[in-house]
């Protein structure tokens, strides 16, 4: 999924410093390295995960690649908490609104009736 | 806690309304006491892989929310930060974007329960805070908290992604 993706890949400390160096916008690679310990080959890398995450886009301007936000990142992010949650109210509506039976008003254990 | 990190950014909430054909009290009831009846049990995440044995929130201000796995361990998800039945409800939900429970981060679950004037009850959720997912647990640990850190970074994403 998306949203795993996206934190997946924001989970690496590295990852994240050279992910915030686009947020003044369009950078080259060389840019980025120029401001964290580590080497362009390793920010290229970073920046290969980020872009397989969709939280990063790039852009040619002449012989450069220029690296930027992918504004459909944060969708995909909240996007899945949002989808999660729609899932799961709708599970609870229809728990809530399921026909009681006096006699079960305990919990039962053996009636999970969620897909696995 | 991370309630001393300033956390300036939005980023909106989630937010739902649903009506329920029952009282606000069953709902509540169903909502708490009975989440492992609907809790999509694949939204699982036990260290052990077990299968999930049941979710519970402990009905009380500071109590833990959490599933059990058949194998009998636990995990942490979170924990109660407004208990009142039967009208409103609110959860910690702490899990980072690892989905490992940390006890630094704390976004906010809150449900309502309003009785309505037909009958049945209007159910209104929201998740909020997911601006401190990272802010205050990530970006402290990696030493990126600041001001333009993680936090700013949300901001402008959901500037520009609008």
């Amino acid at each position: 999924m998306a949203y795993h993706n996206a934190f997946a890949a924001l989970a690496d400390p590295t990852r994240r410093a050279v992910f915030e160096r686009l947020r003044g916008g369009p950078v080259s690679v060389g840019e980025i390295a120029a401001g964290l310990p580590v080497s362009r080959p390793a920010v290229s890398q970073h920046l290969k995960a980020l872009r397989e995450a969709g939280l990063v886009r790039h852009e040619v301007d002449g012989t450069r690649r220029l690296y930027e936000v992918d504004p459909k990142g944060l969708g995909d992010l909240r996007g899945w908490l949002d989808r999660f949650w729609s899932d799961s109210l709708a599970a609870f509506k229809a728990e809530v609104e399921r026909p009681q039976h006096k006699s079960s008003s305990r919990r039962p254990s053996s009636t999970r009736k969620a897909p696995r | 806690m991370n309630t001393t990190v300033s956390t300036p950014a939005y980023v909106e909430p989630v937010i739902r309304s649903l009506h329920v054909a029952a009282t606000a009290a069953r709902a509540f009831e169903v909502f708490t006491a009975n989440i492992g009846r609907w809790w999509i049990s694949t939204h699982s995440i036990l260290a052990s892989k077990s299968p999930q044995a049941s979710v519970t929130i402990e009905p009380r201000v500071g109590g833990r929310w959490y599933e059990r796995g058949e194998d009998g361990s636990e995990c942490d998800w979170g924990h109660v930060l407004a208990w009142e039945p039967p009208r409103r409800l609110v959860l910690a939900w702490q899990l980072d974007p690892q989905w490992q429970f940390d006890p630094a981060l704390v976004t906010e679950v809150e449900v309502r329960f309003d009785a309505e004037p037909g009958g049945g009850t209007r159910v209104t959720f929201e998740h909020r805070c997911l601006e401190r997912y990272g802010a205050g647990a990530d970006a402290a640990r990696s030493g990126l908290a600041s001001e333009g850190g993680w936090s700013g970074l949300l901001e402008r994403y959901r500037q520009i992604a609008r």
